[in-house]
Formats: structure tokens, C-alpha cells, sequence
């Protein structure tokens, strides 16, 4: 190998290392300061709790108290800039290790912050017209709707008979056409207008 | 250009005023150039009011601080497209706004609509003006009028907030508010018909366009207003049922339900009384809407700020609904239908039920938004109600509506015969238990879910049955190929194609919510070189490297840019950045709380979403959330395919004379058969 090829090979190597190995990321004991930590919120790590399927489906029952109309959970991970609902997840955290089920957290919650704190209310007393109304009216609006349609549909069919029956039993047939040519029209016009 | 402003403000209001009087006496009858006259008062309201719009926009530009909206909206280093939309970022401007857009709508009306309408223009007339000159008493008497005067001038404004900051914010909510506005147009008419008792189906075909179009606006206006959420707000969802994204759906499906039952009244003469008070009711609703959002009774992110303003919207809430009512209760016997159902297995039938479905679902919305505040009053207790209660009561409901979507089309007008019935569902039927039962092979155990899928495939296969036989029968008819067969079939008959095709639309809405079932979050923190890995739903693995962050300054705000690369089962995937925006004034101070740009990377199967949470001891360290979110761009790609049917069906023309004097015919009650007992 002559000195050109070695120092080409060298060269290569060397190139190929510093793409491969951004100088930023070399040793990982810290990380650089930001040129301006004041443009961006602060955050602690984040602790193990915070991805706890258990924590995240307690916080998505309990609304945050600072006025934002959210849940705990979605405040506490949307824009960072609330305060309150890192304070309500500690909360959440420290009722769960003390040994409570979700749900004695979640009273524990009501029993604090009353019954506002919860995303929907709870499904008894008054609250249950809340649940059952939309669904009561849409039946019993479709069950009026249904029967009122069937007596209308009745009367109709009713009056030709009736009409057959004071003209001896024959229907009088519209503009004279047969039986047959009605059926025909009836026919093309549901395939037409399907 | 204040006093320009404000003297605009008062013609239009004096003019409006006289105009809606006259018009409302019945001043103008037996007097043409009266009526003239309230006609084109109309012309002179839309001038007055699009001066006013053109002396706010001058202020904005001129960052005339001294206006009191402009310092609060604005400021100097805002880009220009912000000063332009800061017009309705604020209340006072989005009200000029909605005075400015309802007058030349009205304005459009009067120009477009034909002579035979004639009797009914001095009313739409006086119906428009009245309500615009409503929202300018508002701005006037209300403590809203944008062009107020501070008593000094600050050397620079507040600016926009920046979740204001966005191209979907620009567009979003004048699309809403076109939508709102629109509806005002059907409302008009409908007014116009019940004062003059010109109760025929006229009124119905001149608000046709009127309606589609408001009725595209507002579906334009929730996707976009989905969009923004998603992509701005960063908490990794599109709907919320915040009380204001609520008022924005409540109308639509009240005009979705008239949509459908007005073809009833057309072709059938029935359901006159529905349709009319279904108009009202979308009216009352848009307006009500408006109430919420201003008036600060019910909590929501949405809310501008609190003020008297509200009151102002109640009040005219309460009329327009007693006089709408009263006026529709004096003309019931004008209403009658002209020809009475023949069977429950009809299309006629199947719209009925798809009318109640969709008002059940506007008052399940309705019922949700205002139990708090019945709660309230009857318990004196405060509660909320959030997702998980409007999710547990609306979706069965969106899915017996998504039944309804598939069956109405099916079943013949008039009366089905059985044999009609077994051909024209059996192939939408097994479509859908097959995906159904598919879905369940692949392990998908959420009964909803698993109804969604089934529903939407039943639909989807309602609609390709549809084209197919009408491709087919073109085919055979003409000798067309299947691209041509396809086109002439849309071009030829846009309502009923047009509307499969806003069918589809919906069946893409209902798939893509399924997918926010399988979302899955984790939070991390990550130092330059650390990485996190995350499995999705569709079984791909992420890895996620921090590169770390960087800072910069742009325009009107310091960014802070975290970059991570990112690979998918093992493969390069590029990378993301999600960054931190600190906003400041001219002078280099903080004018708002940093805000969070989201990272997206999509496809058509999921998304990857990173938020920057900040920063670490002030250190290149960082804390995410990252979700997978599957199926959310089919929720855009939904929304694209329903404007896209929206306006196929409003197109003019495409369908021909002789095909028209067909439909006619077809009515049945246009054209009276010798001893039938048929009104003409």
C-alpha cells in the first residue's frame, strides 16, 4: 500500500467515524446546558408513576382543579404549562401507595374536592336522568314515531278497500289504466327511484 | 378610522333597522319600490358593514394601539397572515365579523335568488337584517365594539396567543362562523314563508344550495377545528366534547337530519311541519352555540372572555324562539302533508328513523352540555361531564345512526316488497359480518369496535352495491366504459351519488375513531444519546434517540427544538422535532407561557407524536410524551371526502329537463292522477 492509498483509507475511516458518531452525544454523565433555560418550562425526570396504567386510568376519571376542563392526565401531559395537575398526580400516587383501591382514591378525591372532580358523574340519584334520558326520549320518540306511522298507514290502506266496497267491490283504478299497467308503473318506478 | 368604523356601524344599524320594520308591518305590500327599497337596503347594510370590516383590517395593519382591540390582539412583530386573522380572534372582531359575512350572504341572497321568489325577498330581507342588525346593537350597546379607544397608547401590543399562531386557526374558525352565519340564510327563508303563507315547496328549493352550503362550512369548520386540536393543543386527541365543540356539532346534525327530510318533502309532500321547525331549531342552535361561547355559563377551553354579551344572545335566543314557534303553530294547518306513508319498510320510513337518530343524538349532546347546570339548580350541587359520559351515551347512538346511513339508501321509496329487501341487503349485510368476524380473528375483542368496523363495512358495501348497479345499468344502457359509466352516473345524478359519496365519508369518520381505543402514551426522559422504545398497536416497535435540543430565535418567539432520531423495527425512519416556542414582544419581553409545537410523523396506519415536555435542570435533558395514535389521518382524509360529496351534491345542474319532469312525476304529488285523491 503507497502512502496516497493509506492516507485515502486514514481519511475514510476517520470521515466515516465522525458521521457515525455525532461529537454531541459522546459520554452520556450529563447533558449540555441550554444557551436559554428560561425560553422552556422545567420538568423533573419523569418518575415510573407517571406511565402506571393504574395512575393514568385513576387520573382519566378525576378532572383537574385548575380550571382547565381537562382530566388529570391529559393536563398533566398537554402543553406542561399547568401547575396543579403534578400536584393532583402526586396526590393520586401517594393515596395509591398508602394502599388504597382506585376507586377509594377516586372518593378520597370527591370527599376533597367534591363531586366536580369527577370527569362524569356518578350513575345514581339524580345523576342517573343524565344517563337515561337521551336514550329514554330517543326510544320512546321512535316507538311514537313507529306507531303513529303504522295507524297512519292503516287509514290509508283502509280507505281504498272502503272505496272498493261502496263502488260493489271493484277498485276504481286511476285515469283508467289496468291492473296490470299499475303494477308495471309501480315496478319501474321503485327500480327508477330506488 | 375608528370614526369611519363607527359611523359605518351606525348606518348599518339605523338602515337595517328601518329596513326590518317596514318589512315585518308589512309595510312594504301593494308598494313596489317600497319593497324595492327593503330589498336594497340590503345592498346598503353589506357596504356599511364591509367598511367597518375594511377600518378594523386598516387598524390592525397600522398596529394603531390606541384601538384597544388592536393592542390586545397584536403586535409588531406578528406575521401579517396573524394580523389578518386577529380580526375574529377576538369577540369584539368576530362579531364585526359575523355582521360582515351575514350581510353580504344576505346581500347574495337577495342578488341570486329568482323571480319567483319574489313575495318572500322583502321578508328574507327583513329576517337577515334583523339579525344582523343584532349583532351590530350588540357591538354598539353590548360593550363590544371593536373600534373603542384606549385613553393612552401603548408603545406595543399584547399579541396573539400563540395556540392562535397556526394555519388551521387562521382558516378554522371563519369556517365555523361561515357555517353558523349560512344557516341564517334557510332560517330567513323559512321566516319568510310562514309571514307570507307561501308555504309551498318553493321555499325548500330556494334554500336547497343555502343549506348545503352552511351545512359544508360546518363540516369543514369541526375537521379543521379537529385538526388544530390535534396538532396544536398536544394532548394527542381531536375531540374533547367541550362544551363549544359540542355547539359546533349540534347544528350539523340538526341540518344533516333537514337535509335528508327535506328530499322527503320534495319528492313526497311530507314532513313540511319537521322541516321547518328542523331550520329553526339549526338556527336556534347556531346561535346558541354563539351563547355558550360568550357568555362564560358553562366551562370551557373555548370561551372567550367572560362579559355581558352573553345576556345580549339569550335574550335574542328567547325571542326568536317564541316568534319562530308562534308564527310556525299559527300556519300549522298550512302544513299539511300532501300525501300520507305506505309503508313502514320505505325509504321514506328509513329517513324518518334517520331523522330521529340524528336529533336524538343533538339532544343527547344538548342534554350533556346543560345537565351540569340542571344539576346545579335542582341538587345545588356542581358536577361535570366529561367524555367518558357523552362516550358512553352518544356512541351507541353514532352507531345505530351509522346503521341507518346504510339502510336508508336500500330500501325503496314508497314500499319495498321482501323480495326487493332480500336483494338490496344481502350483499351490504355480508360484508359486514364478514370485516366483523375478520376483526374478531385478528383479536379486536371491544364490542364497539368490533360494531363500528361491522356497521361501516355494511355501509361501505350499501354504497358499492349502489354504484355498481348504476355503473352496470349504464353499461348497458349506453355501452360506457367503467370510468365513464362511473362519472356520467355522478354527473348525471350529484344529490344521490354525491350523498354516497358523504356516506363514505362518514363510514372513514367512524373507522378512524375506533383507532383511539388503541392509543398507548408513556412519558420519558431522555439526555442526548439516551433512546426509548415503544410498541404500537400494529406491532411495530419505535426506538426513539434524543439528538438533543437546540435554541434559536425566530420572528416573534424563542424556539427550543428537541430533535429525536427514529428507527421502526430496526429501520431508519428520519427524525422529529417538537419544540418549545417562548413568545415575545417587540422589546424582547415574554408576552405568553412558552407553548408546545407537537411532533408528528404519520401514516396511514398510525401516528407517532412527540411533545416536548421541557427541559431538565435547565440541561439539554428532556421529558416527552410520546403516543401512537393509530387511524388519525383517515380522520382528515374522512373529512375531505365529506366536503368533497358535500359539493358534488350542491353543483349545479346535472340532471337534465326531461329528467327533472321524471322526478316530478315520480313525486307523486305534482302530477294528479284522474280519481286520485291527490292535491295538486
Amino acid at each position: 500500500m503507497d502512502r496516497r492509498a493509506w492516507l485515502t483509507r486514514i481519511g475514510a475511516l476517520a470521515a466515516a467515524g465522525i458521521a457515525t458518531r455525532p461529537d454531541r452525544l459522546v459520554g452520556q454523565e450529563g447533558a449540555d446546558p441550554l444557551r436559554m433555560p428560561g425560553a422552556v418550562q422545567q420538568r423533573t425526570a419523569v418518575a415510573a408513576s407517571q406511565n402506571d396504567e393504574t395512575v393514568k386510568a385513576i387520573e382519566h376519571r378525576l378532572k383537574c382543579t385548575c380550571g382547565c376542563n381537562l382530566d388529570i392526565f391529559t393536563c398533566r401531559t398537554t402543553d406542561f404549562t399547568c401547575g396543579t395537575s403534578p400536584e393532583l398526580h402526586k396526590e393520586v400516587v401517594a393515596l395509591l401507595e398508602s394502599g388504597n383501591t382506585p376507586d377509594q382514591v377516586v372518593a378520597a378525591f370527591v370527599a376533597k374536592y367534591g363531586e366536580e372532580v369527577l370527569m362524569a358523574p356518578k350513575a345514581e340519584g339524580f345523576n342517573i336522568a343524565g344517563y337515561i334520558v337521551p336514550g329514554l326520549v330517543l326510544t320512546l320518540a321512535g316507538a311514537g314515531l313507529a306507531a303513529v306511522l303504522m295507524r297512519r298507514h292503516r287509514v290509508a290502506a283502509q280507505a281504498p278497500a272502503l272505496a272498493a266496497s261502496q263502488a260493489g267491490g271493484a277498485v276504481a283504478i286511476p285515469g283508467g289504466a289496468s291492473a296490470e299497467e299499475l303494477a308495471r308503473l309501480e315496478q319501474a318506478l321503485m327500480d327508477v327511484d330506488r | 378610522m375608528t370614526l369611519l368604523g363607527n359611523f359605518s356601524l351606525w348606518v348599518a344599524l339605523l338602515l337595517s333597522a328601518w329596513a326590518a320594520a317596514t318589512s315585518f308591518s308589512g309595510g312594504w305590500r301593494d308598494k313596489p319600490q317600497v319593497a324595492l327599497a327593503v330589498v336594497r337596503s340590503t345592498y346598503g347594510v353589506w357596504i356599511a358593514l364591509i367598511v367597518a370590516s375594511i377600518a378594523l383590517w386598516k387598524g390592525l395593519f397600522a398596529h394603531d394601539f390606541n384601538i384597544e382591540y388592536v393592542a390586545a390582539y397584536t403586535s409588531r412583530n406578528l406575521p401579517d397572515s396573524y394580523v389578518f386573522s386577529a380580526f375574529w380572534a377576538g369577540q369584539k372582531g368576530s362579531l364585526l365579523f359575523w355582521a360582515a359575512v351575514l350581510a353580504t350572504f344576505g346581500a347574495i341572497a337577495q342578488f341570486t335568488a329568482s323571480k319567483r321568489h319574489k313575495e318572500l325577498m322583502p321578508y328574507v330581507a327583513g329576517v337577515t337584517l334583523a339579525v344582523t342588525g343584532f349583532f351590530v346593537i350588540v357591538m354598539l350597546f353590548g360593550g363590544a365594539n371593536p373600534f373603542d379607544r384606549l385613553s393612552f397608547t401603548p408603545p406595543d401590543g399584547r399579541g396573539l396567543n400563540p395556540q392562535l399562531q397556526n394555519p388551521g386557526m387562521v382558516i378554522h374558525p371563519p369556517m365555523l362562523y361561515l357555517g353558523y352565519i349560512a344557516i341564517t340564510i334557510p332560517f330567513a327563508f323559512a321566516m319568510a314563508a310562514l309571514l307570507s303563507r307561501k308555504l309551498d315547496t318553493g321555499w325548500v328549493h330556494a334554500i336547497r344550495r343555502w343549506s348545503l352550503l352552511a351545512w359544508i362550512f360546518l363540516s369543514v369548520g369541526i375537521t379543521l377545528g379537529m385538526w388544530w386540536a390535534y396538532v396544536e393543543l398536544g394532548w394527542g386527541g381531536y375531540w374533547a366534547w367541550d362544551p363549544v365543540e359540542n355547539a359546533s356539532l349540534l347544528p350539523w346534525l340538526t341540518l344533516t337530519a333537514f337535509l335528508h327530510s327535506v328530499m322527503i318533502q320534495e319528492k313526497r309532500g311530507m314532513l313540511k311541519k319537521w322541516n321547518v321547525g328542523l331550520v329553526v331549531g339549526t338556527f336556534l342552535l347556531s346561535i346558541f352555540g354563539t351563547f355558550i361561547t360568550r357568555s362564560g355559563i358553562i366551562a370551557s377551553v373555548h370561551s372567550f372572555t367572560q362579559s355581558n354579551v352573553g345576556y345580549f344572545f339569550l335574550a335574542f335566543l328567547i325571542i326568536v324562539a317564541v316568534v319562530a314557534f308562534t308564527l310556525l303553530y299559527t300556519r300549522w294547518h298550512l302544513l299539511e302533508p300532501e300525501t300520507e306513508l305506505e309503508s313502514m319498510a320505505s325509504r321514506e320510513a328509513a329517513f324518518l328513523f334517520n331523522n330521529l337518530a340524528l336529533v336524538g343524538i343533538a339532544f343527547s349532546v344538548l342534554w350533556g352540555t346543560l345537565f351540569p347546570i340542571l344539576s346545579e339548580a335542582v341538587r345545588g350541587t356542581k358536577i361535570t361531564v366529561g367524555p367518558p359520559f357523552f362516550n358512553r351515551v352518544n356512541i351507541p347512538l353514532g352507531l345505530l345512526l351509522l346503521a341507518l346511513t346504510g339502510i336508508g339508501p336500500l330500501i325503496a321509496w314508497r314500499k319495498a316488497s321482501p323480495e326487493n329487501l332480500r336483494r338490496q341487503f344481502t350483499f351490504p349485510v355480508a360484508t359486514g359480518l364478514v370485516i366483523a368476524l375478520a376483526a374478531m380473528g385478528v383479536g379486536i375483542r371491544d364490542f364497539y369496535v368490533l360494531m363500528a368496523l361491522g356497521l361501516g363495512a355494511f355501509v361501505l358495501g350499501t354504497i358499492a352495491q349502489e354504484f355498481y348497479r348504476g355503473i352496470r345499468a349504464r353499461n348497458r344502457m349506453h355501452g360506457e366504459g367503467v370510468i365513464s359509466a362511473f362519472l356520467a352516473l355522478i354527473g348525471r345524478n350529484r344529490r344521490r351519488y354525491g350523498g354516497y359519496i358523504v356516506h363514505l365519508g362518514i363510514v372513514i369518520y367512524f373507522v378512524a375513531f375506533t383507532g383511539m381505543a388503541f392509543k398507548v402514551t408513556q412519558e420519558v426522559t431522555l439526555k442526548p444519546g439516551d433512546s426509548t422504545e415503544i410498541k404500537s398497536p400494529f406491532g411495530h416497535t419505535w426506538k426513539l434517540t434524543s439528538l438533543g435540543v437546540s435554541q434559536y430565535e425566530a420572528l416573534n418567539r424563542v424556539v427550543s427544538a428537541a430533535t429525536l432520531e427514529l428507527e421502526r423495527d430496526g429501520k431508519p425512519m428520519g427524525r422529529i422535532n417538537s419544540e418549545k416556542r417562548q413568545h415575545v414582544d417587540s422589546f424582547g419581553q415574554k408576552s405568553f407561557e412558552p407553548s408546545t409545537e407537537v411532533g408528528i410523523l404519520s401514516d396511514l396506519r398510525e401516528d407517532l407524536y412527540v411533545v416536548y415536555a421541557g427541559s431538565i435542570g435547565g440541561t439539554e435533558e428532556s421529558s416527552f410524551a410520546i403516543s401512537i395514535n393509530p387511524l388519525v389521518w383517515w380522520v382528515w382524509y374522512g373529512g375531505v371526502v365529506l366536503v368533497i360529496g358535500g359539493i358534488i351534491t350542491m353543483w349545479p345542474g346535472g340532471v337534465s329537463q326531461p329528467a327533472r319532469k321524471r322526478q316530478s312525476a315520480q313525486a307523486g304529488y305534482a302530477v294528479p292522477m284522474a280519481g286520485a285523491a291527490v292535491e295538486p
